[in-house]
Formats: structure tokens, C-alpha cells, sequence
């Protein structure tokens, strides 16, 4: 069995369920409680806030908890342009961003804002002279993905957070659930303003995340009520998944840049063999540092992307096609749309995504499974 | 050292069964349910599955069961929801005093975009006037958002009788229910309600999951945006693990209900007796009867309600003055306050909450510290010392219920 779907989600760090179990049996206050229970629940809540500070090189207080990756794209987006729209109303992000940032963009220009939709180019990058040509007086935020769900294109954040610099009056949103610990991120060194992050993500548990703001910024909540966390995000805080998720921010910071190398070179092995040995396939996405290590995207021509996943889940290979967010529609991926794909390449599309843990032995086996699929799918070139 | 937790309205310990289940999905079934390879279908069919106990708790159907992160969430939903998807039909919505603070903070947002609320009053036990309810209706109005059961004084509100009259009137009805559900019987039928707000960590699931029952047909404008999760009604990755242990924990409140709270009732009823017969100058606040089984809440004149709960937490009780979500404002409680009681009253308020694991030893604990403990502090309060002079003086302030 080989789970390589790591982008939709991954299997849960056996020490991050050690220590929830912990948590849901003896901390179970009430973090708002003044008793003891209630105050041994709010210092795990400030302990765990600092570990997930700390693991983005950021300050505790600049962290809010969310229940994951759309609220805190939301809350994000919705959050200054509610606050800042005296300023002006022009929202700048990129046409392949994750459905949670291009739909709250549709509801913000329901509002009355404008939002540009910057192109890519036929890797899935965006050019950072794009993002200046298109900042006008009016402009409050740039909302740039960190690392493609789809492709794993790497996004060049520094050099839009150097542009950015130059307007002090925009204010810089990354959405770096896909990105967050499997990719570098300097927010601080990148000018970046507003980040988030899913614990889901990165061996974590679901229905947890955070949003990084950064100090000083006034954000207008989504929801509203009991006034926790700092009155931006309201209800009672899920304390053992916080706990879970800054263990998951610790082990990841632990593993990260040795992991990540080697992957790398287990990716680029991979793709070696697939040029030599499956001349048939094409690959999409940056084949270089311009993309993740973690994500392989492949198409072949002529063949269902469908079909393929499940060819190789009757090898017990577990992949997807394009992001599970979208993965039972039928429409296109905006995504491989944006990148001007051909549209028979783009339904032939399979995502495979790999994580902490993955080994060499495992890429081979992938690619022996692969194999036999397009063998008995008879498309083996 | 005796520890008795009875805070069981701010957050209840995740039940043995729960957290084994939740540790369950964790380790072995992690997929992302919009997955579609085996590992997504497994998820979804956790999901699938709670839906349905959830929905046979409530008698609803599973479809019309949408998982949130909590109740906070749910309640921004519904209302903020519902009220912007029927703003054309008009914009007057119809709420209590007393409600928590998601439903009333809600409702100053939308006060904000140009609706008008009606915020009922209640009477000495929280209890509202379907009277003035059915007076204050009007052309305007579409939503009445009432809560079931009072967070912090345990009034029981007449919700099937107000889910008749909105019917009636074709009103859209929302029920904050994060306080009843799994504790009292809710049959969003016969009660005529289109909308309800519920929480896993109540009822002894975890925290960080909830949802909103949406009667089929009613429209919501969503309040966040994303993937197509619940029928494009709540975007973001479902919190399998979450769902599937509010979803047992729904299962297990409904089969032990009855018998819990025919329990509940005598342990709650010992310790209020218990306090008033033995403690002078203290008053049981909201409804006698029509009280939650579980829910204890007593002022005791000329102590602060804080260090009445630091003295209790030093012996093992843990307890709060009100809501938790408010435990850190000096602010009186709202709920209290509307209850007609005067700041120096509201403010020496004590909140116990029972749950299933509390014992008859328990509730005799703690009426054998309590006394000592009010007793000790009050010999520290100088009003307590000239308490004749200061009825007198108090007797003058109107708005008192107390010993009227």
C-alpha cells in the first residue's frame, strides 16, 4: 500500500494522536475557565501558540487559531478588505489559487471590490513584474499562493514581497497551506503581512490551522461572539487539535530542510526515469527548484486522469486528480487551465504527492506500479 | 485532595468511547473524504454515518445536517445567513436579552448593515413573554433566533411554542441549542424549527466541531468561501475525526437521556436546597422548574463572585461565575442583569454545572466546603458587617429582584 495523495491530506504523526489523546483526557477545560482545568487548558493554548510562532519565525501574539485553511483564507481576505476598504478597493491575486481565496475574491466583488487575476506562465508561476504593472492607488492586498496544490510550482514571494515594500499601504497574503513545512518561508525577511497555514497538511490533525497577522493589523472577524483570540476569531478554542497541530509545526521544523533535500533528489530521479522510460508522459509543473519536492504532476495524453487513479489503486497506489477540493467536479483544473495546458494533457492529469517519510524504495515502486498500470491499460509507450 | 469539575456548561471531558473513536479515525482512517480513491470513501463514510446520528437526535433528516467547526460558527451562519439571503423580504429580526454572545454579536453585525433587532426582555427567571414575542412581530420580520436553554442560568425557553407562532406568521426560526442538544428532547418538527445550532464539546465530544441543522429549502448566504465540502453550504477539509466523535457522542446522549437527567435532576436539586437552606442571604437564580437538570446558579449577597470560585478551585471545585467565554470581563452578567438582578448581586453569581461523571459524594463535597468558604469571605466584606444598614439602602434600588 502506497499512500502518495499527501497534498489532500496526510496520515496523522503517531505523537501528534499521542499527545491529543493526552489533551482530550486530562486537559479538557475550558482555556476561558478561571479554574484550574481552565487554566491549565490556557497554558497549553499559549504554549502550543508559541511552538507554532516559533516554527514560522514569528511572534506568539501575531498567531490566531482557526479551524483550518479556507477560514483562514477567509478570514484572511475578508478580514482587511472589510477593515481597509476606506483606502481603496482593488484586490491583486493569481488565477491559480486554491478555490478558498478565488471564491472569497467572487464574494468580495460582490461587495464592490475589483480583484485582478494574474496569469501564469505555462509552469504555473507568476511573473513578479505582473504583480507591479498591476498595482494601482486603490490596491489594499496581494494575495500570492506559496506552493500550488496542483502542480507544487513554487511561487517567487520574495521578490513580489520586495515590490511590495515600496507600497506600505498593501498588505501581503500568502496562502502557504500547501507550501508551510515542506517549502522555505520567511515571512518576516519576505515582507509578508498575513499568512496561512492547516495543520491537516503536515501531519497534523483536520479542522485546525492558523493565521499568522501580523502585529499592528486591525482584521474584521468572520465570526463573532465569546471575543476569543484577541476578539478576531470567536469560539471556544479546540485545544487538543491545537495542541496536536503545534506538535506537527515542531516535528516538521525538526525535518524539514534534511527531508526536503532528499526528496528533491529522490524527485529528480524520478523524473529521469519517467523521461527515459515513460516517453509518453508529460510532466507538469517546474521540473527544477521552482517547484516542490512533495508534488508531482503527470498527464498522459489520451488517457482519463480517472482512469489512471484508479489503474493504480487496483496497485494499491493511492494518488488524485488535480486538487480533492474539485476532484468530483468535471469542469477543467483552472489551475492547468491558467497554464495553458492542452486540454487532452489536462484531463489525463494525475497529482502525485509525497511527504515526510517517503523513501527511495517507495518512488520505485510507484513507478513499477505505474508501469503495470499503463501496461494493462495499454498505454505503455 | 477531592476534585469535582462542575463546569460542565463551559466544556465537558471527552467521553472514553469519543476519544477512542476520534484516536481511531486519526490513526487509521486520515483521508481527505473529497479523495476519491478508497481512503477518501472511507472517511466520507464516517461522515455519512454521523450525519445520520446526528440527524436522528434532532429528528431531522441527514442532508439537512451541516458540520461546523462549533457553535460559535453555526450561529454566525444561521444568522447572519439567513438574514442577508431573505434581506429583500425585510429586516427586522426578533432575538432575547439573554442570548449568547455569537447569537447577539451576530445580531449588532447585521444592526450595523441596516437591520433592526428586537431584543426581548425576560422576566426574574429568564423566562420570556410569547405575548410580547407575537406584539413585536411585524411585516418586517424574518428571523426570530431564540436559544434553548439559558447558558448560565439553565431557563428552559418555551421554544416549541415560539417555533408554532413563527410558524404561523411565516417567520424563519433559529434555535441556539448549544446548550440543550443531547440533554433535552429537540424534534426540530414538532418544535417547527428551520434552524439549530448544536457543539460537539457540550456533550462530551470534542471540541472544535458542531453544526447547524438547516431545514431543506431554507437559504443561506455562506458566510466563507472555498471548496464544494457539504453541499457547497461549509467549504474546508471535514474534521473526519471531529464528525465521527460528535457524531457517536450524539448517539450515546440520545440513548442515555432519560435516565441521565431523571439523575441529574435529584443531584441538582440536593445541592440547590442543600446551599439555600444552609447559606443565608442567597438566591437561586432562573426558572425553579423549567431548569435544565444540570444547572446550578445561587448569588451569594456581599461576595465576588471570583473569589468565591478561587476559594473553591483551592479545595478541588471547580465551578465559574457565568458564561466562561465572558470569564475574563468585569462586565456584569448580561444574562442577569436582564434578569433584572443589581450589579453587587449579579456579581456574587455562582455557576455549577453538573455532568455525567459527578457522584451524590460530590455534590455532599462540596456543600461541606461551601459554607466555610462564603462564611470566611463574607467576614472579610465590611458591607457584610453593616448588611442591615446596606439592605435598607438596597431596598431603594428598583430594579432588584432580590427579596421582593
Amino acid at each position: 500500500m502506497l499512500y502518495l495523495d499527501n497534498s489532500a491530506t496526510t496520515k496523522t504523526h503517531p505523537e501528534v494522536i499521542k499527545v491529543m489523546a493526552d489533551v482530550m483526557e486530562n486537559y479538557f477545560g475550558n482555556p476561558s475557565s478561571l479554574h484550574q482545568k481552565g487554566l491549565e487548558a490556557e497554558k497549553l493554548l499559549s504554549k502550543s501558540r508559541e511552538v507554532v510562532a516559533r516554527s514560522l519565525g514569528v511572534l506568539p501574539q501575531e498567531i490566531i487559531f482557526t479551524s483550518g485553511g479556507t477560514e483562514g483564507d477567509n478570514l484572511a481576505l475578508k478580514g482587511i478588505a472589510l477593515a481597509y476598504q476606506n483606502r481603496g478597493k482593488h484586490i491583486i491575486t493569481t488565477k491559480i489559487e486554491h478555490p478558498a481565496i478565488i471564491n472569497s475574491c467572487a464574494q468580495l466583488e460582490e461587495l464592490g471590490f475589483e480583484v485582478t487575476y494574474l496569469d501564469v506562465d505555462e509552469l504555473g508561476l507568476v511573473n513578479p513584474q505582473d504583480v507591479e504593472k498591476n498595482i494601482k492607488n486603490e490596491t489594499i492586498l496581494i494575495s500570492v499562493m506559496h506552493v500550488n496544490n496542483e502542480v507544487g510550482s513554487i511561487q517567487p514571494l520574495a521578490q513580489i514581497g520586495e515590490i511590495i515594500k515600496n507600497y506600505p499601504k498593501i498588505f501581503f497574503h500568502v496562502d502557504a497551506v500547501q507550501g508551510f513545512g515542506k517549502a522555505p518561508l520567511e515571512l518576516k525577511e519576505w515582507n509578508i503581512d498575513l499568512a496561512t497555514i492547516s495543520g491537516h497538511k503536515i501531519h497534523g490533525p483536520k479542522g485546525i490551522g492558523a493565521l499568522y497577522v501580523k502585529k499592528g493589523l486591525n482584521l474584521f472577524p468572520l465570526f463573532t461572539g465569546g471575543g476569543q483570540e484577541n476578539n478576531v476569531r470567536s469560539g471556544t478554542e479546540n485545544l487538543p487539535a491545537i495542541v496536536g497541530f503545534a506538535k506537527a509545526c515542531q516535528i516538521a521544523r525538526e525535518i524539514f530542510v534534511d527531508d526536503s533535500k532528499k526528496m528533491r533528489l529522490y524527485k529528480e530521479k524520478c523524473l529521469e526515469i519517467l523521461k527515459k522510460d515513460f516517453p509518453q508522459i508529460i510532466i507538469n509543473g517546474p521540473k527544477d527548484e521552482k517547484s516542490s519536492p512533495y508534488i508531482l504532476n503527470i498527464s498522459v495524453p489520451k488517457l482519463q486522469g480517472e482512469i489512471l487513479l484508479h489503474a493504480l489503486e487496483e496497485e494499491e497506489v493511492y494518488v488524485s486528480t488535480g486538487s480533492a477540493c474539485s476532484s468530483k467536479k468535471d469542469i477543467l483544473s483552472p489551475v492547468l487551465s491558467a497554464m495553458k495546458i492542452d486540454k487532452e494533457i489536462m484531463q489525463g492529469s494525475i497529482r502525485v504527492s509525497f511527504s515526510y517519510g517517503v523513501t527511495e524504495k517507495d518512488i520505485e515502486e510507484f513507478l513499477d506500479a505505474l508501469a503495470r498500470a499503463l501496461k494493462r491499460l495499454g498505454k505503455r509507450g | 485532595m477531592r476534585k469535582v469539575y462542575l463546569d460542565h456548561s463551559a466544556t465537558t471531558p471527552v467521553r472514553s468511547e469519543v476519544a477512542q473513536v476520534v484516536t481511531e479515525y486519526y490513526t487509521n482512517i486520515f483521508g481527505n473524504p473529497s479523495s476519491v480513491h478508497s481512503f477518501g470513501r472511507e472517511a466520507r463514510k464516517g461522515i455519512e454515518n454521523a450525519r445520520e446520528q446526528v440527524a436522528n437526535l434532532i429528528n431531522g433528516k441527514p442532508e439537512e445536517i451541516i458540520f461546523t467547526s462549533g457553535g460559535t460558527e453555526a450561529d454566525n451562519m444561521a444568522i447572519i445567513g439567513s438574514a442577508l439571503a431573505n434581506k429583500n423580504k425585510g429586516k427586522h429580526i426578533i432575538t432575547t436579552a439573554i442570548e449568547h454572545h455569537a447569537v447577539l454579536d451576530s445580531c449588532k453585525y447585521l444592526e450595523k448593515e441596516g437591520f433592526k433587532v428586537t431584543y426581548l426582555p425576560v422576566d426574574s427567571e429568564g423566562m420570556i413573554d410569547l405575548e410580547t414575542l407575537k406584539a413585536n412581530i411585524t411585516e418586517e420580520t424574518i428571523l426570530i433566533t431564540i436559544m434553548h436553554v439559558n447558558n448560565e442560568v439553565g431557563t428552559i425557553l418555551p421554544i416549541k411554542e415560539v417555533g408554532a407562532i413563527a410558524k404561523e406568521r411565516g417567520i424563519l426560526f433559529h434555535v441556539d441549542a448549544v446548550q440543550s442538544y443531547g440533554k433535552l428532547p429537540i424534534d426540530v418538527n414538532e418544535m417547527n424549527i428551520d434552524m439549530l445550532s448544536a457543539s460537539g464539546h457540550k456533550i462530551y465530544g470534542v471540541k472544535g466541531v458542531g453544526c447547524l441543522y438547516l431545514r431543506r429549502g431554507v437559504k443561506l448566504h455562506p458566510i466563507m468561501f472555498g471548496g464544494a465540502q457539504e453541499r457547497k453550504r461549509r467549504p474546508g477539509t471535514e474534521n473526519v475525526p471531529g464528525i465521527v466523535g460528535f457524531g457517536l457522542a450524539s448517539e450515546l446522549a440520545g440513548q442515555e437521556m432519560e435516565m441521565e437527567n431523571q439523575r441529574l435532576t435529584v443531584l441538582r436539586d440536593k445541592l440547590i436546597t442543600g446551599i439555600l437552606e444552609n447559606i443565608p442571604c442567597t438566591q437561586l437564580n432562573g426558572h425553579r422548574t423549567q431548569r435544565l437538570p444540570g444547572n446550578v446558579n445561587i448569588s451569594f449577597e456581599f461576595i465576588e463572585g471570583e473569589s468565591l470560585l478561587l476559594m473553591l478551585d483551592l479545595k478541588g471545585i471547580a465551578a465559574s461565575s457565568g458564561s466562561a467565554c465572558t470569564s475574563g470581563s468585569l462586565d456584569p452578567s448580561h444574562v442577569l442583569m436582564a434578569m433584572g438582578l443589581c450589579h453587587e448581586i449579579a456579581h456574587g453569581s455562582l455557576r455549577l454545572t453538573l455532568g455525567r461523571d459527578n457522584t451524590e459524594e460530590d455534590i455532599d463535597y462540596v456543600l461541606e466546603v461551601l459554607p466555610e468558604i462564603v462564611e470566611r469571605l463574607r467576614a472579610m466584606s465590611p458591607l457584610y458587617n453593616n448588611r442591615d444598614k446596606h439592605r435598607n439602602h438596597r431596598e431603594e434600588c428598583s430594579i432588584c429582584t432580590l427579596r421582593k
